[in-house]
């Protein structure tokens, strides 16, 4: 499997095929049995996931998992715990608050009194604000309503235009997921079955049959 | 608000309480005279008694459900108050000034034996807030707190008994040690949460205590301890009512500095990042927080305190045994955070006062110690869980953002 920079590519799958477990492994939350994680050239997947992140790669983590006693801020401000430079944390604090404009009156509630929508949004500012060169994103569109997950996935591709953040998405929705991105991988049982441009797996036809549910 | 239900219920729970206490309060053998004698009257009082708390109960209950429907409602209720009490200048500042000139004058005023009292209600307040950063902050049930007490006053009464150092070169160096050990204890139970670090902590407790018990040659066993030099205030030995008072000062210094201390940590990136563990260690690892690093930190920084503190323990009573460190000083050291309100700082200081100076001044009612302070924790953890003071987050303000006014914290 292969990312390269700058792209969006998602990686589809059923339930249990192993799409969660890729990313945790690429994050260094769970270590690889076998095989070798490269980022930027470098072996990754010895190393601890603070240090993952200080090389640039940030996780939205599946389902949402934000801080709900923390305030919206105090989540934010956890995205950047890696970060000194004070005043680019501002300015990308700004960004944000321009990504999504909810945020900013919310700043002050706690992150559990947020709707699930706001939530997933707190969740990917708070990657965000680690300034990942690679950001993963696990199932962003878990259990919300269609209209958000659209905004969610405008989001996602307005990031990755702006600020050529690659972005590794792992989605149970299909259909979307292919949409979104440049390319993608299919997954099945813990190996990657099928890889091709997005384009081509949304018109092929087992993909059809298997995901999509034409 | 009392409907019939409920008088029917309280009337059940007082028949059952006659019924469940009939054999010892009623029933009275005298041997000497060897007959058996009725008190139907305590009967009478147990069933009276239990009524009316039963009512009362069911009446607080019927309150807090009712609060819990229509939020806001029961805002203005007491404990708030105190909260609103310490977010208003106006109403804290004359306190607080009140507070000191009470505290400073407190040694002049009252006998050595309220000022040794007041001072140990200090000392727990420090082991308190020390315990706090490790139970409070960080989210880690830590039951065996007492040990780090230990070793601090251990090598204080070691170090002054062998090397004849004096207490202000031990009391860092109890510090220090309550600090390694606390490092000692968090590596292998990196991995655990809940109720099993909580029973580990509790093991490792009772291991140092045992270890101070039977390990003759180093610890000089049960006998413990005696003759350990009192603190010297530039070299100058005190007489014992004056060395009284000096500890007392010394207490509410450290006192104060733990406070200093504490606060500027919660309000840090890495009692942020406690707090954050807390609530959720995958996402905190997603954010690149080292959760090794950041939970040895709390149990070292927790376990400095009680270091600090079993040194000065150990000045000040001049007499050490490991009797002093079982584990019901832990109970009382987390119910003090407990009671006070995790997190809060002076939530745990109301709570070290309330636990440690109540008990003595009620001495009238000490065979009912252990019952009175059951009922208290079983009370507080139905009406009020957060504690008497509840912690407050910190706000950030960041009204203009876009003019790029930016963080003030």
């Amino acid at each position: 499997m292969e990312i390269s920079e700058g792209e969006i590519i998602t990686l589809i799958g059923a339930n249990g095929a192993g799409k969660t477990t890729t990313l945790m492994s690429i994050s260094g939350l769970v270590p690889p049995k076998s095989g070798e994680i490269l980022f930027l050239g470098k072996p990754i997947h010895k190393m601890s996931p603070d240090k993952i992140v200080s090389l640039g790669i940030s996780q939205v983590p599946e389902g949402r998992r934000i801080f709900p006693h923390l305030t919206v801020m105090e989540n934010l401000h956890m995205g950047a715990f890696l970060r000194r430079d004070t005043d680019r944390i501002k300015k990308d604090l700004e960004y944000i608050f321009e990504l999504f404009p909810i945020l900013p009156s919310r700043r002050h509630q706690t992150g559990g009194t947020l709707s699930g929508g706001e939530q997933q949004m707190l969740a990917i500012s708070r990657a965000l604000m680690a300034r990942p060169r690679l950001l993963l994103l696990d199932e962003p569109s878990l259990g919300l309503a269609p209209k958000i997950i659209k905004q969610i996935f405008e989001i996602i591709r307005k990031i990755n235009a702006e600020h050529k953040t690659t972005i590794f998405l792992v989605e149970q929705n299909a259909n979307l997921a292919l949409q979104a991105a440049d390319r993608g991988y299919v997954m099945e049982n813990g190996s990657i079955v099928l890889s091709d441009t997005a384009q081509n797996l949304l018109s092929n036809n087992d993909v059809k049959k298997a995901y999509l549910g034409l | 608000m009392l409907n019939f239900s409920k008088i029917k219920k309280s009337l059940l729970t007082a028949i059952w309480f006659m019924f469940l206490t009939f054999p010892i309060m009623v029933i009275h053998i005298n041997p000497v005279e060897k007959a058996v004698e009725w008190r139907w009257h305590n009967m009478f009082l147990v069933g009276a008694g239990s009524f009316l708390l039963s009512l009362l109960w069911h009446y607080l209950i019927k309150k807090k459900e009712r609060c819990f429907k229509d939020a806001g409602a029961c805002e203005s209720d007491t404990a708030p108050f105190l909260q609103r009490f310490m977010n208003e200048p106006r109403l804290y500042k004359p306190a607080l000034s009140a507070l000191t000139v009470i505290s400073l004058s407190f040694p002049f005023l009252f006998s050595s034996y309220q000022v040794n009292i007041m001072t140990t209600a200090l000392m727990y307040a420090v082991l308190g807030l020390g315990l706090n950063i490790v139970v409070g902050l960080a989210g880690l049930l830590d039951l065996g707190y007492v040990a780090f007490y230990a070793v601090g006053a251990y090598s204080y009464a070691l170090l002054n008994h062998h090397f004849g150092l004096g207490f202000w070169t031990v009391l860092p160096v109890g510090a220090l040690l309550g600090a390694l050990f606390g490092i000692l204890l968090g590596f292998p139970v990196l991995r655990l949460r809940g109720d099993y670090l909580a029973i580990v902590t509790l093991g490792f407790g009772e291991i140092i205590r045992l270890i101070l018990e039977n390990w003759n040659e180093f610890s000089f066993g049960p006998s413990g301890i005696a003759n350990i030099a009192r603190p010297s205030f530039f070299g100058m030995q005190f007489p014992l009512k004056g060395a009284t008072i000096y500890i007392y000062f010394l207490m509410i210094a450290l006192a104060l500095f733990t406070v200093f201390v504490v606060s500027r940590l919660q309000n840090s990136r890495i009692g942020r990042a406690w707090e954050a563990l807390r609530e959720d260690e995958i996402a905190c690892q997603a954010m690149g927080i080292d959760k090794t690093r950041t939970k040895l930190s709390a149990f070292a920084l927790g376990a400095t305190w009680a270091g600090m503190m079993g040194v000065v323990f150990a000045a000040r009573t001049t007499f050490i045994n490991p009797a002093s460190f079982t584990f019901i000083e832990s109970a009382i050291i987390l119910s003090i955070v407990v009671l006070g309100g995790m997190g809060s700082i002076p939530g745990v200081i109301a709570g070290a006062f309330i636990l440690i100076l109540l008990p003595e001044h009620l001495r009238v009612f000490s065979e009912y110690r252990m019952l009175i302070f059951g009922a208290v924790l079983i009370i507080m953890m139905v009406f009020r869980p957060q504690g008497m003071i509840s912690m407050t987050r910190r706000i950030y303000r960041f009204e203009n953002v876009k003019e790029g006014r930016g963080i003030d914290k």
